[in-house]
């Protein structure tokens, strides 16, 4: 008992918050919360890669389409594009689409604006003699990028990378609107059974959103410092 | 391909226009409060977190990376459905007459957005240097003091770019309201949704509310900082 609360109800329900109804069921909880963030994060890294390319191509016909999407998804809320998401796919495709997926297509559109402008970003910091001597020796526009720039831009954006993936983490907390069972929906599922204990299970969930978070915040500042430190000599 | 029937007059005018408008209010009322309260605190907090006593500067320590890796959706549900156990009564009985809904979701936008102010006037305060601090001091200003009468001032001349950007993360984030019921933008849009099947046009106006709205903000800050900041730091 602290401050006059009782914790029960979470260990009662400890299984239930980490995998939810797995292996009897589908995977839940913190299980999905991951899987949602991981599978999502690794799309989101290509689709924001081939936007971020796209959007400093020196073809104005392609740069400004995709600096259009970009800005226009930067926008956006996050809820809105579930919420499109949810309600265009069935309409254009005929079928509608598990929540999960919807939740991942969404995330992944999302992401990618804000990847691209770490890829941007990353790209362009690095020194323009490297492009000269490239092009110099003979190399491609497209070899340059692929062989000279990117290897060495896409080190340095690890640790943004990584600050994305943290909020990626906290974004699938929205997978809640359409009643995906991650960690979130599992406690409000949890709080709707038991009624008396809303305090106590959402600081639980607070913590362990916190845990996984702070974790890879850290790594991030750790990376940080080594890509600064491997610079320097 | 498409079996949908569009019917633009149903968000453009009547019943559900005025829906959609209340939403806008909404989500603008929401947004200024929180920002304004979001601002006065991340302030404190930013003085904290560079004071020369310890557990002042740990608490804020704490307080800034705690509520930045936290889901603000979770905040939002801690503080609408789990705060009544930790407040104190007082507080409590006050906030019920009030409206609850949009209090709480107020208390949760502002915690969560302070904690990301702090950090932005911190890189602000940091970027003034140092011997202004140092000659302030040996004038005989207190620690308060020179932040509040030297270092401030301008320190949030700078910061006011990224803060602005913050004011944009707060409209987009305020529609996560909607999760507890405050008719902002995001909450009218699906209503009208559910009231008249037209998603389509629903989501359209809501969309299109907030990209002007960003792209008003997005325009502010650079026309702030070309003609406000760049001379200043020319000089």
């Amino acid at each position: 008992m602290v401050l006059g609360l009782d914790f029960h109800v979470i260990w009662d329900n400890l299984t239930y918050f980490f995998i939810g109804r797995y292996p009897h069921g589908p995977l839940g909880g913190v299980g999905l919360t991951f899987y949602l963030a991981v599978v999502s994060c690794i799309l989101s890294f290509f689709g924001g890669l081939i936007l971020g390319l796209l959007a400093i191509s020196r073809n104005r016909l392609i740069r400004y389409p995709s600096e259009a999407v970009i800005q226009f998804v930067r926008g956006m809320p996050l809820i809105m594009v579930i919420f499109w998401m949810y309600f265009l796919y069935p309409n254009l495709m005929g079928q509608p689409m598990p929540e999960s997926q919807t939740v991942i297509l969404a995330l992944t559109f999302f992401t990618s604006a804000y990847m691209s402008q770490i890829v941007k970003a990353g790209i362009e910091g690095i020194p323009k003699g490297q492009t000269e001597a490239a092009i110099s020796t003979g190399l491609s526009h497209w070899h340059t990028m692929r062989y000279i720039i990117l290897p060495q831009a896409l080190r340095n954006m690890i640790p943004s990378f990584v600050n994305q993936f943290v909020s990626l983490i906290k974004d699938t907390s929205l997978a809640f609107i359409v009643g995906v069972s991650e960690l979130t929906q599992v406690a409000t599922q949890i709080n709707n059974r038991t009624l008396i204990y809303p305090t106590e299970i959402f600081l639980f969930i607070a913590v362990i959103y916190f845990i996984f978070c702070y974790a890879f915040t850290t790594l991030s500042r750790y990376l940080e410092k080594r890509l600064a430190w491997a610079k320097a000599i | 391909m498409l079996k949908y029937k569009f019917d633009w007059a149903i968000v453009l005018s009547g019943k559900y226009f005025d829906w959609l408008v209340s939403g806008v209010k909404v989500t603008i009322q929401l947004s200024a409060v929180s920002i304004v309260l979001a601002f006065l605190l991340g302030l404190i907090i930013a003085v904290m977190r560079m004071s020369k006593v310890r557990p002042v500067r740990w608490f804020a320590l704490g307080y800034l990376e705690f509520f930045r890796n936290t889901p603000l959706l979770v905040q939002i549900f801690f503080w609408y459905f789990g705060s009544y156990k930790i407040l104190p009564t007082v507080v409590n009985d006050w906030l019920v007459t009030q409206n609850f809904e949009f209090a709480s979701a107020v208390i949760a936008l502002t915690i969560y957005t302070s904690a990301f102010i702090a950090e932005d006037i911190r890189s602000g305060v940091l970027s003034i240097p140092k011997e202004q601090m140092e000659a302030a001091r040996s004038s005989g200003f207190s620690f308060i003091r020179s932040m509040r009468y030297i270092i401030l001032p301008q320190a949030v001349r700078i910061t006011i770019p990224p803060l602005i950007n913050q004011f944009l993360n707060l409209v987009k984030n305020s529609s996560l309201a909607m999760t507890i019921g405050v008719a902002e933008l995001t909450y009218q849009a699906r209503q009208v949704e559910s009231y008249t099947f037209k998603g389509f046009e629903a989501f359209t106006a809501a969309t299109v509310v907030y990209i002007a709205m960003s792209i008003i903000i997005t325009v502010a800050v650079t026309w702030y900082s070309k003609t406000i900041l760049s001379p200043l730091r020319a000089r």
